[in-house]
């Protein structure tokens, strides 16, 4: 069942290659919570209760309704464009993404690793990628969050890898998580909206030599 | 008492935020600056002993928590300085030194974690307090640097992270869960080569953020350009410090395994391509803090080259990285100086420094010295050993080209330095002229004077530290 939904959540991400609308990809930011609060919900199902329904609380309400919640405030109160700007052709990203996929497939069959379910690897590592990939061909700096939080959503899928045998790190990660977001999205987003307006990230290109 | 330390700089941090009285502030700082030395003394005297099971203070951690310890008296002076001269907003004034004292414990407690994961979090600390030290004057322009700077090193820190969970499985393989250095340290030969090496590349890439080496130098420059220049001072020393102690303890690991000329081919690229970037930055730039904050990236880069080619390269690297420390932290005070009288930091616009600044000019001649690896500069001495190691190692090459770049490097610093210092300024308005008081350059002058003393007769004490710090490494 966690392959399935795995699979479903490296699938997301091809989508997320060739959406361009903003929501689309706050929808597929949510959507993506809504995986991985499945996924830790089976796999981790020994842990003990408490670390549990930490886990269970951050996928449900911090990924799946704050962030985009949030997200959905920010393009509404700064009145960004809802057009994500690619710098590049949607069908050649749709052919990089897809690329990234098939290759971390590729690099997780040359493990020889029995205690390891490459499935995760793969879905981790492409999150990861694709986020790089996505916080570099787009224009906004809100899709660079999303970018980000893309990422974020790789990172704990992997640390769910791990998960079982180190509690600690997994709650770790998921601090890194909040902070992060919180960080991020609250003062920055905010801040940049209120101060340049429209939110590209061409407005950020004076600091330079 | 890395815990009543913590619990105290918090303490300290907290309340400058809540208590916007000027003198209360500076009570509260020297209160901190106490401690802080207090720390220090208990933790040299309590060498290799662990604490708390999380905190181990080795030589290397002791070395740069001296480091840190003495650059932050300057610090907070001419932060004073900088806030006696600009307006003076308690709100903000509050934020910066409670920013200040949480970039201050974070390093010092990263520095002695022994383990991996309580260094990524204090690592990550250091983002959150610099990230409001740069945000300082409020502005779009220190807005892009800030946000710049939090996505950068948001990722980097991500990636140290994902770093950690593949050691992790690899540590799992063979049975256990300890993530302490030492253990990891002793461990390193049943690890999966593998996942080692996933690891490696992982929390390389993360920490370059830190130390500034390519790839993920370039929010750094732009944090030290826009954070006012005491604080500027921090991130281009003892900030980049914690990235290099992030690698170093990495490297330690893999140095036990065969994989050690795999790494050192890694930090070798990454150092060369640092240094070729820092030249490419060098002769191009026009604005002089930058042109520091690029020489920085330059210094790491013969670090990182000193820790590659092994042997003497050793030790000079890390003596190298306690001497950049208080050379560029005293060109970054100096900086705030020269902001003051020509209120731009443009090349085009300085000009004849001696002539409105007679203490300030001569240390950025004696900075501009130092920093170029000059003899009777300490950095001189280190850097001539990192050469000497690269020649033991047979990188004829490579020492051939970065001594090329080194020498482009020197002739773009000299040429803005000498700008700045002997050709008349354009269109300067005399009128309404700051004078600088010369003791405010006292600070510096003692640094400048400490980097020729440590490179050139380095106390017993300093070298047995060294030598401790690099004993985990072969020969």
């Amino acid at each position: 069942m966690t392959n399935v939904l795995l699979i479903v959540f490296s699938m997301s991400l091809i989508y997320l290659s060739i959406a361009n609308r903003l929501m689309s990809y706050v929808k597929i930011i949510a959507f993506q919570g809504i995986l991985l609060f499945g996924v830790s919900f089976i796999e981790l199902g020994e842990m003990n209760p408490l670390n549990l329904t930490f886990i269970l609380l951050e996928t449900v309400i911090f990924k799946t309704l704050a962030v985009p919640l949030f997200l959905n405030y920010v393009i509404n109160r700064n009145a960004i464009t809802r057009e994500a700007e690619p710098y590049v052709p949607n069908f050649i990203s749709l052919i990089i993404v897809t690329s990234i996929v098939v290759s971390t497939f590729l690099l997780s069959n040359t493990i020889e690793d029995s205690q390891l379910n490459k499935v995760y690897f793969v879905a981790a590592l492409s999150a990861l990628f694709t986020g790089l990939y996505i916080i570099g061909t787009r224009k906004k700096i809100l899709t660079h969050v999303m970018g980000f939080l893309v990422i974020e959503n790789g990172v704990f899928i992997l640390s769910l890898a791990v998960g079982n045998e180190m509690p600690l790190l997994v709650n770790t990660g998921i601090l890194l998580d909040l902070f992060i977001t919180v960080l991020l999205l609250g003062i920055f987003v905010n801040k940049i909206g209120d101060v340049l307006g429209g939110g590209d990230v061409d407005q950020l290109r004076n600091l330079k030599d | 008492m890395t815990i009543p330390y913590l619990i105290g700089a918090f303490a300290i941090c907290v309340s400058l935020f809540f208590n916007r009285n000027k003198k209360m502030n500076y009570t509260l700082v020297a209160i901190f600056i106490i401690l802080q030395w207090l720390f220090t003394i208990y933790e040299y005297t309590h060498k290799n002993i662990e604490e708390y099971s999380y905190f181990l203070p080795d030589a290397i951690g002791i070395l740069l928590l001296f480091t840190i310890s003495i650059i932050a008296i300057p610090a907070f002076y001419h932060s004073y300085v900088f806030f006696s001269k600009n307006e003076d907003n308690p709100r903000n004034r509050a934020m910066y030194y409670a920013s200040m004292v949480v970039l201050l414990f974070a390093l010092s407690l990263a520095y002695l974690s022994n383990h991996i994961a309580v260094t990524w979090i204090f690592v990550e600390l250091t983002t959150l307090s610099a990230s409001a030290l740069i945000y300082h004057r409020r502005n779009v322009r220190t807005l892009e640097g800030t946000w710049k700077y939090v996505f950068v090193c948001s990722i980097s820190i991500t990636f140290v992270f994902i770093g950690i969970l593949f050691l992790s499985i690899a540590v799992q393989q063979v049975g256990q869960s300890d993530l302490t250095f030492t253990s990891l340290i002793q461990r390193a030969n049943e690890l999966d080569p593998f996942w080692l090496r996933l690891a490696f590349i992982f929390i390389f890439t993360g920490y370059t953020a830190k130390i500034g080496l390519v790839p993920m130098y370039t929010a750094g420059i732009d944090a030290k350009d826009k954070a006012p220049s005491p604080a500027g001072a921090l991130l281009s020393s003892v900030l980049m410090n914690v990235g290099f102690i992030g690698i170093f303890r990495f490297y330690e690991i893999t140095a036990q395994t065969k994989l050690i000329s795999w790494t050192n081919n890694i930090l070798m690229i990454s150092a060369v391509l640092s240094i070729f970037i820092a030249t490419v930055y060098m002769i191009k730039v026009k604005n002089i803090k930058r042109m520091f904050a690029y020489s920085s990236i330059e210094h790491m880069g013969i670090v990182m080259l000193g820790i590659a080619a092994g042997g003497i390269g050793y030790y000079a690297a890390i003596l190298h990285i306690i001497l950049h420390s208080f050379v560029k932290s005293s060109l970054f005070f100096q900086m705030g100086q020269i902001y003051r009288i020509y209120k731009s930091k443009s090349i085009y616009d300085v000009g004849n420094y001696f002539k409105y600044n007679l203490t300030g000019a001569m240390v950025v001649l004696l900075g501009f010295i130092s920093a170029t690896a000059m003899p009777p500069s300490g950095l001189f001495v280190s850097e001539f050993l990192i050469f000497r190691s690269l020649f033991e190692a047979h990188y004829f090459f490579v020492l051939i080209l970065v001594l090329f770049l080194l020498t482009i490097i020197i002739w773009a610093f000299g040429k803005n330095i000498f700008k700045l210092l002997f050709s008349p300024a354009v269109d300067f308005d005399e009128t309404n002229l700051e004078r600088i008081k010369p003791y405010e350059s006292i600070s510096q002058f003692l640094f400048l004077g400490l980097v020729v003393y440590l490179g050139l007769n380095p106390p017993q004490e300093m070298v047995d530290l060294i030598n401790e710090a690099v004993k985990n490494l072969p020969l």
